[in-house]
């Protein structure tokens, strides 16, 4: 089910049940500006549960097109897999590991096991909340971040796996590190990691 | 090289003085801040008076001001805060174009009112774009670094546009703002008591305000936080309740994404105006038509 919240004058905000479904509307928005749909629009940003489409011109067109849509499980049409190489050598994983009731060799691989998928993104320029843990295997936040955090490292938080594009301060739960770079402000796009992207992790 | 191009030297960068286009729109998706020109009709009224397109990069300074040299001859305007203007030491026009001589100063003095002027020069100030923009992105540290003293920037050729105005009208600037406020996405998280809060009190502008928003203070503002919000976008003008119970509203360079609240946004202009308020100043809300008319 599709919710139309306000956003402003010239935004508004589509809440859907699941990030499953944020994906299936990217999929059909997509779908439908190939064919000239919303030609105006600035951004559209997903999030969790939500998908913001901003810099829209005619809201009241906009809206009443949205509400006849069904939602099927789409594609996005640049839908690709990145394989990233992790060396699972996180400070953190030990801690997962306890978390989880596991031994650290079962968390790598169970985490590269899992099929990936980006659902939004945020935190900083290239940073992918990237969805494939199962309910089941939450992992807080950290209690205090850290200062600073490499770029590449992998981290846990919630359900979702990040890896860093920065160096930054950071508060998710380190389980590795990635070679491949993936934010490069000479590429178009930008960021490797967008969403509806599948990822899978292999261990090296 | 440099000596066959038109440039300038920064004799005083100021406390934050930045370079600003329109930024980078279109890329939030990848959680890449819009950024650009807080004050957008100071921005482009800059370029309009020295008959710049109106993407070309101008100076964006905070409070007190900024001072350059230029090596040639140069058509300039200052907008935004009102502040004292000179040119070789006499004072001169604020937003009208003005001409330095070769090898002549360009002094912005502090804001008299108001927080940010622009500073337009025909041609543009070239400095190496990222992602598209000009811009200086204080959140995420995109685009060229703030300026330096003693910085050589390249300015552009002239083009062969002549400015067309040799006055504008302009919004006056003043120390307290009635911004009307659009109901947002988490509207419903404001109890009642909250709404009354929100919209019956002069809210102070907080000194840790920025170009990432504008942090009011005042009497804490109700809201219903029953449970946690799942994150979402965050658009520019969104007015956000923390549970502390302030309030924050985001300017271009707010983060793409956020988990508390935006319950009412504002628009374009009502940012410029919050964006040129000191801290210390009032900032008072008021609901849209748009809030007026929904029932709930």
């Amino acid at each position: 089910m599709l919710r139309i919240l306000p956003y402003g004058p010239k935004a508004f905000l589509v809440e859907v049940e699941s990030d499953a479904e944020v994906l299936s509307l990217l999929a059909e928005v997509a779908i439908r500006c190939n064919v000239g749909w919303l030609k105006d629009v600035v951004n559209i940003v997903p999030g969790e549960r939500t998908v913001l489409f901003d810099g829209v011109g005619n809201l009241d067109t906009a809206k009443s097109d949205l509400m006849t849509w069904k939602l099927r499980a789409g594609r996005l049409s640049q839908e690709v897999t990145v394989e990233l190489e992790c060396r699972y050598d996180g400070p953190d994983i030990g801690r997962v590991a306890e978390l989880w009731n596991m031994t650290e060799q079962e968390v790598i691989n169970y985490h590269s096991s899992l099929s990936h998928q980006v659902i939004f993104c945020g935190f900083s320029p290239g940073f992918a909340y990237i969805r494939g843990l199962d309910e089941d295997h939450l992992v807080p936040r950290r209690a205090s971040p850290r200062p600073s955090v490499d770029a590449g490292s992998v981290g846990l938080a919630h359900l979702y796996t990040g890896v860093y594009p920065h160096p930054s301060p950071g508060g998710w739960q380190l389980i590795g590190r990635c070679e491949t770079r993936i934010w490069d402000e000479t590429q178009t796009p930008p960021a490797l990691l967008t969403p509806g992207t599948k990822v899978k992790f292999v261990p090296i | 090289m440099l000596g066959r191009q038109n440039y300038c030297v920064v004799v005083r960068p100021g406390t934050l003085t930045t370079f600003q286009d329109s930024g980078r729109p279109g890329m939030a998706h990848l959680g890449v801040p819009r950024s650009g020109a807080l004050d957008v009709v100071n921005f482009r009224l800059a370029n309009r008076l020295v008959g710049n397109e109106t993407a070309n990069a101008v100076l964006e300074t905070t409070y007190d001001g900024v001072a350059l040299y230029f090596s040639s001859s140069a058509l300039v305007a200052v907008t935004g805060a009102l502040a004292d203007v000179r040119v070789n030491g006499r004072i001169a026009e604020w937003a009208m174009p003005l001409y330095v001589p070769r090898g002549g100063t360009l002094d912005v003095g502090t804001a008299k009112a108001g927080l940010r002027c622009y500073v337009a020069v025909a041609g543009g100030f070239q400095v190496q774009p990222v992602l598209g923009s000009r811009s200086r992105d204080v959140l995420s540290g995109l685009g060229p670094e703030p300026l330096t003293e003693g910085q050589i920037v390249e300015i552009g050729p002239n083009s062969t546009r002549r400015p067309v105005v040799d006055f504008a009208p302009y919004l006056p600037i003043y120390s307290s703002t009635l911004i009307s406020v659009h109901p947002g996405p988490r509207r419903n998280w404001l109890s009642k008591r909250g709404e009354q809060d929100l919209f019956s009190q002069s809210f102070q502008v907080l000194p840790q305000s920025n170009r990432i928003g504008l942090r009011l203070g005042g009497q804490r503002i109700e809201g219903l936080f029953d449970e946690e919000l799942a994150s979402e976008a965050v658009a520019w003008g969104a007015v956000e309740l923390l549970p502390s119970g302030e309030i924050v509203v985001f300017l271009a360079d707010h983060p793409t994404t956020g988990g508390y609240p935006v319950v009412g946004v504002i628009d374009e202009t009502s940012a410029g105006l919050c964006a040129q308020l000191r801290s210390g100043e009032t900032v008072t809300f008021t609901r849209s038509r748009l809030w007026r008319g929904t029932i709930d």
